[in-house]
């Protein structure tokens, strides 16, 4: 019924202001991220001068080369796949034994589930930081990993139910009915059913790990990841050549896979995307 | 051997349920829930201020602690920042959302939704960092008020004791401004969801009823784009009341609730003092989401 509304008819066009103040909305939004990307090549070195003297590309091979930004760029990644194992693991568990079962409180699962996100970051974060003072638990890689897989469960959680709620239990019931056991049925039906779902998940799962600052805050003791690096780049500015260029990096890397992650969600019509 | 093992847990179904369900619910028991625990507790210890530790003993003094001048000082001016950002969100997202729920294509939609939330999936850090790079004293907003003359503006509004600061990076309104611009897609997505639902004949009606296109606003439009503002004010308010990277990086020496909350626990190791600021977000987001039920807010989610 939508597919054609009177928009094209002259009475509904949208107001000069109207009009305006939208595009001034996209620009707001968008305009700093330009930003980011032109820094990454200006030759000033020890401010931030707009417009740039001028344009090098001499940055990147320095940045790249940089080995403190190394060392934090691996202890992310690692930390990021580890939460995402440990995120896809529990969630689809969880996705599994809620879509599967009645049981009591099922209902508060999710609301548990979906709390570490919507809670403030600090909130989490000192919560965690609280336990680990009051159980003398040392700062270690682990212990970024276990705060980021604790709010990436939500991500994955949220694609595989929303997944298993399209799918009907009747393939399931053929599988099983044709013979097959549990085993064979979660490997030759159900698994390639969830693939994508479980594949969507992961990538948002991953960002939000890659990304996190204020958890991490928390839970790192004296490793850095890369947010963190950035963060305390701001703070003492020390090479701000090499911060541009890994912002610039960092936005790639996160961005660009979760617009991947929202095709994939979009193609096959879950509607569970992800943001914070 | 296999379709034994299939056939003993699909006979018994409590087990296999017990065995889908224990770890993602022991983790969360253990990992999240005992931390929010273990949060309440350490907020009734107090930390002694000559030897510098914690002492595990049950005290109100901590929570006595937060009622002194300075720390209300600290909520106030958070409660503060976190109601003018949202209420400024709700005017720069408005025309957006209402454009795109109203006169946009539907090809034009799909593009602007993706334009509205690419900043969300892009890194929060770089966008913060995208704004000192703007902010700065040589940056791109003192260049552009050179440009149109206004730099006698610019550094009478810096001169502001309440407002301004050295430059606009080390300034409340560099704060306000940064949050304005992380948040504002939170604001847009739920008041677009939210009009996307005013049927376009009832617009029409008023019109022809006689309202004026402000009438109409006032009285039809924004009634039922309500719960649409609410979800996203819940939104911007708790991400605000809770941030603590962004004060510290645009802020003057003033304290915020999250910078309260790392430096207490950071430099001065008074986890207790810490725990017990933190209640304070917490009891204002929980009173925040109970009213906004109230109000019909989750209906637009």
């Amino acid at each position: 019924m939508r597919s054609k509304p009177s928009a094209e008819s002259s009475n509904e066009r949208a107001s000069l202001p109207l009009t305006l103040s939208a595009i001034g909305a996209l620009l707001f939004l968008h305009i700093p991220l330009w930003l980011i990307f032109l820094y990454s090549f200006t030759t000033d070195e020890s401010a931030y001068t707009f417009p740039p003297p001028a344009l090098t590309l001499k940055w990147i091979p320095q940045a790249i080369q940089n080995t403190a930004m190394q060392d934090t760029l691996f202890l992310t990644l690692r930390v990021a796949v580890l939460a995402t194992v440990a995120a896809l693991i529990l969630g689809t568990l969880a996705a599994a034994a809620v879509y599967r079962f009645d049981f009591f409180g099922k209902e508060a699962i999710s609301f548990m589930l979906i709390l570490p996100l919507a809670l403030p970051g600090i909130v989490t974060g000192i919560a965690m930081r609280s336990a680990i003072s009051l159980l003398h638990i040392p700062f270690t890689f682990w212990t970024i990993v276990i705060g980021h897989a604790t709010f990436c469960v939500v991500v994955v959680y949220n694609n595989v139910i929303a997944r298993f709620r399209r799918s009907s239990n009747s393939m399931i019931e053929a599988s099983m009915d044709l013979g097959a056991n549990s085993f064979q049925t979660f490997w030759h039906v159900v698994l390639p059913n969830i693939g994508t779902a479980l594949m969507a998940g992961a990538i948002l799962a991953f960002s939000l790990s890659f990304d996190e600052v204020i958890v991490t805050t928390f839970t790192a003791g004296n490793q850095q990841t890369l947010p963190i690096w950035i963060f305390s780049q701001m703070l003492k500015p020390r090479n701000r050549p090499i911060t541009n260029v890994t912002a610039m990096l960092v936005v790639l890397i996160t961005a660009l896979p979760i617009m991947f992650a929202q095709r994939i969600v979009a193609q096959t019509s879950d509607g569970e995307g992800g943001s914070k | 051997m296999l379709n034994r093992i299939s056939t003993y847990f699909y006979r018994r179904p409590r087990l296999t349920l017990a065995l889908f369900l224990a770890p993602p619910l022991i983790w969360f028991l253990v990992v999240y829930i005992g931390s929010l625990i273990s949060l309440l507790i350490n907020s009734f210890f107090y930390l002694d201020g000559f030897t510098g530790q914690v002492i595990r003993e049950f005290t109100l003094k901590t929570y006595a602690k937060l009622f002194i001048p300075t720390n209300l000082q600290i909520f106030l001016r958070t409660t503060v920042m976190a109601l003018s950002v949202t209420l400024a969100s709700i005017v720069i997202a408005f025309p957006l959302a209402y454009y795109m729920a109203r006169f946009a294509s539907a090809r034009m939609k799909t593009w602007l939704y993706l334009a509205v939330t690419l900043p969300l999936w892009t890194s929060y850090v770089v966008r913060v960092y995208s704004w000192k790079l703007i902010l700065a004293q040589e940056g791109i907003v003192s260049w552009f008020a050179r440009l149109v003359h206004l730099d006698g503006l610019l550094n009478w509004y810096l001169s502001n004791e309440t407002l301004g600061g050295p430059s606009l990076s080390v300034s409340p309104t560099g704060i306000f401004l940064v949050f304005l611009y992380i948040w504002l897609p939170y604001m847009i997505i739920p008041i677009q969801t939210a009009l996307e639902r005013v049927p376009k004949s009832l617009i029409e009606a008023a019109g022809d009823l006689g309202a004026t296109p402000a009438q109409t606003f006032r009285t039809v439009l924004l009634p039922l784009a309500f719960p649409g503002v609410i979800a996203g004010s819940i939104f911007t308010f708790s991400l605000t009341l809770g941030d603590f990277i962004v004060p510290q990086l645009f802020g003057t020496s003033s304290f915020y609730i999250g910078k309260a909350v790392l430096t207490y626990q950071g430099t001065s190791g008074n986890i207790p003092l810490a725990a017990a600021f933190t209640m304070g977000p917490i009891i204002i987001m929980i009173s925040y989401l109970l009213l906004a039920r109230k109000l019909g807010a989750f209906d637009a989610l």
